[in-house]
């Protein structure tokens, strides 16, 4: 048997889990659901006034989109360890840490990106303007994949736990912090009328960070929650 | 060792809070309110102080394998985020008469406060694991995850810094904090990081014990005794 090269394994990994998801697609509209009707309730929270809502709705959004990318998170290596795939991905002779990289694109192309295409219709019902929609929408393309990067280290620390859910929460939101700061202060630059480039390359910078250091912590923490 | 250490600390400790509390003269703005700093700063200096050692140990038992450093990364956590929590509460106490408010969203409170709750992870971590050899090395990648991610997060929340204080004592070259009101705040904070070691010895030994149960070199030295 020939091994695959390292680029074939990478796009096996995502297609296998991109296949999987989409045998259980009801399981894929939850986090959506989710993150949706957290947005709606805010409204019923803090009243109905148009000004405040369009204030607050970046931030809004925001923990939404962070609360739903949490919830998602948890199935990110679950299934995967409890039927034994993943100590198989663990003996393959490619570096786990691609391997991670791969799971973690599927996943985020399975609930980061759904959240991406909901967005502008919230925004809208927000009365948000359409350049600040698309400043929004900006962050969160850039955004969601750290979350999803960072959450990654945690879900392998805890996924050999069995009450792993809310110490995963206390374990990634403060992690989530910049994230968070750098997204809504953009979305209020914008608002605002100001430049937005600062904030939109810090947060390119802490996306390449991520996709380059997050992997080698997830993959350690695979191979400890294995043994 | 650990009289000896008692002994240092509590030495120490009543001449920074003599020094602190009756020498030093009261402030021309804050009149005698200032004076909670001679806890609240070494406080917070040993918050994060303990978090850089307990990322170190945590590395080094996590690449050489060291069982005694998996112990010390351990035992920093609780004692860490007890200063942590100390800093907050003496900062808040000292923010109401000062600022009129406990508390405000300002960058250093939100980072501290963002410590603790990486504090609070780990410890939660830590217990949710039942072998606690690899507890321990979880617990140090998440400290070590959590040291990158320090820089960044602390930076970006002083991205809308407020009210706190610029840093008064860091300036070395001519501190603008005077002389006498200096030198207990530094005497305070030698107290504190011994009161750091002897906790950390304390726990540590209770850990290894605990972790040893019915090796045969711990009987014996439990006999010895």
């Amino acid at each position: 048997m020939t091994t695959p090269s390292l680029f074939n394994a990478f796009l096996s990994v995502v297609r296998r889990d991109l296949i999987l998801a989409y045998r259980h697609r009801a399981e894929l509209i939850n986090p959506l659901a989710f993150f949706v009707m957290v947005v709606t309730l805010f409204p019923l929270a803090v009243g109905a006034d148009v000004e405040l809502l369009r204030r607050i709705a970046p931030g809004v959004i925001w923990v939404a989109a962070l609360l739903a990318s949490l919830l998602s998170m948890d199935a990110l290596f679950r299934s995967d360890f409890e039927d034994g795939s993943l100590e198989l991905m663990v003996m393959t002779p490619h570096p786990l840490s691609i391997l991670v990289l791969a799971k973690v694109t599927a996943h985020w192309l399975l609930s980061g990106m759904p959240l991406l295409l909901i967005t502008p219709l919230l925004a809208a019902m927000f009365d948000l303007q359409a350049d600040v929609i698309g400043v929004l929408l900006t962050t969160l393309v850039l955004g969601t994949p750290v979350l999803s990067l960072i959450g990654a280290i945690a879900v392998a620390l805890t996924v050999g736990l069995r009450k792993g859910g809310v110490l995963l929460a206390i374990l990634v939101l403060p992690l989530y912090v910049p994230v968070l700061i750098f997204a809504s202060g953009a979305v209020d630059s914008a608002t605002a009328g100001l430049p937005v480039s600062g904030q939109l390359y810090m947060m390119c910078a802490m996306l390449f960070l991520a996709i380059t250091l997050t992997p080698w912590p997830t993959a350690a923490a695979l191979r400890m929650s294995l043994s | 060792m650990l009289p000896w250490l008692t002994a240092l600390m509590l030495a120490l400790l009543a001449y920074g809070l003599y020094g602190g509390l009756v020498l030093a003269p009261a402030d021309y703005q804050q009149g005698d309110s200032f004076r909670i700093i001679y806890v609240h700063v070494p406080a917070a200096w040993m918050s994060m102080f303990i978090y850089m050692m307990m990322a170190v140990s945590g590395a080094i038992g996590l690449i050489w394998h060291i069982k005694l450093a998996e112990i010390v990364s351990i035992c920093s956590a609780p004692i860490g985020a007890s200063f942590t929590l100390l800093a907050l509460i003496t900062g808040s106490l000292w923010g109401k008469p000062m600022w009129g408010t406990w508390w405000v969203w300002d960058a250093r409170l939100t980072s501290e406060l963002i410590l603790l709750f990486l504090y609070l992870g780990v410890i939660g971590l830590y217990n949710a694991i039942e072998d606690k050899r690899t507890a321990s090395r979880s617990v140090a990648i998440l400290a070590l995850v959590g040291v990158v991610n320090i820089p960044i997060i602390h930076y970006s929340v002083e991205w809308w810094s407020s009210l706190h204080q610029g840093p008064t004592v860091t300036k070395f070259a001519k501190p603008s904090i005077h002389i006498d009101m200096l030198i207990p705040l530094l005497v305070m904070a030698v107290a504190f990081k011994v009161y750091y070691v002897i906790a950390l010895l304390l726990r540590s030994r209770n850990e290894l014990v605990q972790r040893e149960q019915g090796g045969r070199w711990l009987d014996d030295i439990l006999e010895e005794k």
